[in-house]
């Protein structure tokens, strides 16, 4: 699959060894980026700060310093990560300007390793979407087919890995972010446990599930890349311990109890998906995995509570858009309550509008309790049936979303067909639980096909193990 | 037979054209007669769909606000430098004067 690019790990210690100039990786991944410009993956790129960087990392390993353990492997940020050398848009017109002040937590682990940062990917404005469709600028095309979406909303990440503009690429998932993408384009895409990752410089979502991962070609590239970024943070309050080492995984699939997810088997599911995921079961199978159905009975409530959850934490997070501090702001207002008014009303989008707006009736006295506390109680149901779950087996599967990508601007006019994509990925950020799209095949007409592979909270190495292993099973 | 309040409450998410208006005003968002009259509906629609929670039996079980499993976590409240300038933080304010963000009038 992978052409371009080494494995991360081999990159870099081709580059500490003076094998690869760190400035030869940057122009590569830049005339890539250039070349594939057709699928409209990238938002813009940060290539004076890159160049810079690759120089001084060329030049400290001439000097002999060890450049760490990315030195000079370039890679894509999500565009809601703030980093220098380019602006923060979040692919939404209401930031477009917006220079970043400081470098996301994840950037500088990153930097501070030796990667560099070439490019930001495009996005669902504000992350809100699962195709690249609600994105202020323009929709990224199917690496596999470039009349259809690649997913969403890191939908511009994904692309970017699977048409290799650079090893790996950062994503955000708040609802499925990272793993839906990743199932449409055909790639991995990772989302940690809740808080494993420091979210700080990172425009948020829905605060109570938003977490930061690695989309890339590999296991065994995302695994190095979230052991870099992993553990807790001053900046972030949020974030937990880490495991000690999330890069070896020797592991076989023989002996391992893994649960089909019954639910994400049924109705709704296309049949396409249906005999891919079927076949992946198969070979998990062949490899040795102890293979059981099990059940995780509200799973068609999961949705609803992420629709109520997510628009409130969304109305609350874009509260802080009022036009005064920082991003757009109407200038033709004549006093400071119509400031607000027109700032946010011209510069949202309508899919913030949106969220914004049931967001704010959710939240509203009198319908509180009846709806976001309502949510919040079954989001306890939901827990508690995925820890049932897992008292049997030690890891649970599914397909990650219910199609293949599907035609742009199929689903644009209905807003809730739309959301319907979420429908397997939303519990594991209910939960909080780690959870990974792998390639598991290719449905008819060539479309991959993710498998998502999901464990306890806290569990990631167990995850990446059990991954690398299916992803093993399926070469 | 005798509805639960939350049944009540519930029947009253077919939006109408006041209900959206007096949304946008509380979110503070000036919204255009085509984005008000779209709202109507599809608003409507996501709340008719997650509606569908009134079916769940959830006696006995408390919200979770968070999945962290994290408390009441400190720090000392001391001045710490990132090495950043005044400035440089306040470079993408519209207005600023000595420092500070410069607002429209809010009083009288």
């Amino acid at each position: 699959m992978r052409s371009v690019w080494l494995p991360i790990k081999d990159i870099a210690s081709k580059v500490q060894a003076g094998e690869l100039k760190a400035a030869d990786l940057v122009e590569q991944s830049l005339k890539l980026i250039e070349e594939k410009s057709e699928y409209k993956a990238i938002v813009a790129t940060t290539e004076t700060e890159a160049r810079k960087r690759a120089k001084q990392i060329d030049e400290a390993i001439a000097r002999g310093d060890d450049a760490g353990r990315l030195a000079g492997v370039p890679f894509i940020a999500k565009d809601n990560f703030l980093v220098f050398g380019a602006d923060t848009t979040a692919a939404s017109n209401i930031l477009k300007g917006f220079s970043a002040p400081y470098q996301a937590t994840a950037i500088n682990r990153l930097e501070a390793e030796g990667a560099i940062c070439v490019a930001k990917a495009n996005l669902d404005a504000f992350a809100h979407g699962t195709s690249t469709e609600n994105s202020d600028f323009f929709t990224t095309l199917n690496p596999q087919d470039k009349t259809r979406v690649p997913g969403g909303s890191s939908g511009g990440s994904a692309a970017s890995v699977v048409l290799e503009l650079a090893p790996f690429a950062l994503g955000t998932d708040t609802g499925g972010s990272i793993r839906q993408p990743a199932s449409f384009s055909g790639c991995i895409g990772y989302k940690p446990s809740y808080g494993l990752v420091s979210r700080s410089g990172v425009v948020a979502m829905a605060s109570s599930t938003d977490v930061i991962g690695p989309l890339a070609s590999t296991v065994d590239d995302a695994a190095l890349v979230l052991d870099v970024m992993a553990g807790p943070d001053e900046l972030d309050s949020t974030t937990i311990a880490r495991q000690d080492d999330y890069t070896e995984l020797n592991q076989s699939l023989k002996g391992k109890k893994i649960g089909v997810i019954k639910e994400y088997m049924g109705e709704g599911l296309s049949l396409e998906v249906k005999h891919v995921i079927e076949s992946s079961i198969d070979k998990l199978k062949q490899a040795g995995a102890e293979i059981s159905e099990v059940s995780i009975p509200s799973t068609d409530m999961a949705l609803a509570v992420y629709y109520i959850l997510c628009p409130a934490e969304v109305s609350s997070n874009l509260a802080r858009y009022d036009g005064q501090r920082y991003a757009y702001t109407a200038k033709d207002a004549k006093n400071l309550d119509q400031s607000y008014l027109l700032s946010r009303g011209q510069g949202f989008g309508k899919e913030a509008k949106r969220r914004i707006m049931i967001g704010t009736y959710v939240l509203s006295s009198g319908y509180y309790d009846a709806y976001y506390r309502k949510a919040q109680t079954v989001r306890t149901k939901l827990i508690n049936e995925f820890e049932a779950a897992l008292k049997d087996v030690d890891f649970l599967i599914g397909p990650v979303a219910p199609t293949t990508a599907f035609k742009i601007g199929a689903n644009v006019d209905n807003p809730l067909q739309m959301y319907l994509c979420d429908i397997m990925t939303v519990t594991s950020n209910m939960v909080g639980n780690p959870s990974i799209s792998i390639p598991a095949g290719k449905a008819e007409g060539g479309l991959p096909v993710g498998l998502q592979i999901m464990a306890a909270r806290r569990q990631d190495k167990e995850l990446l193990a059990v991954a690398k292993a299916s992803e093993e099973a399926f070469a | 037979m005798k509805r639960s309040l939350l049944q009540l409450v519930l029947t009253m998410a077919n939006l109408t054209r006041d209900d959206v208006l007096k949304l946008a005003q509380l979110a503070r968002l000036d919204l255009s007669d085509a984005e008000i009259e779209e709202y109507i509906k599809e608003l409507s629609d996501i709340l008719h769909y997650v509606e569908k929670l009134d079916q769940m039996d959830v006696t006995g079980l408390k919200p979770t606000n968070q999945v962290s499993d994290l408390t009441n976590v400190t720090r000392f409240d001391e001045v710490k430098s990132y090495g950043y300038e005044p400035l440089d933080l306040l470079k993408n304010v519209p207005e600023v004067e000595d420092n500070q963000i410069k607002v429209k009038r809010m009083i009288g």
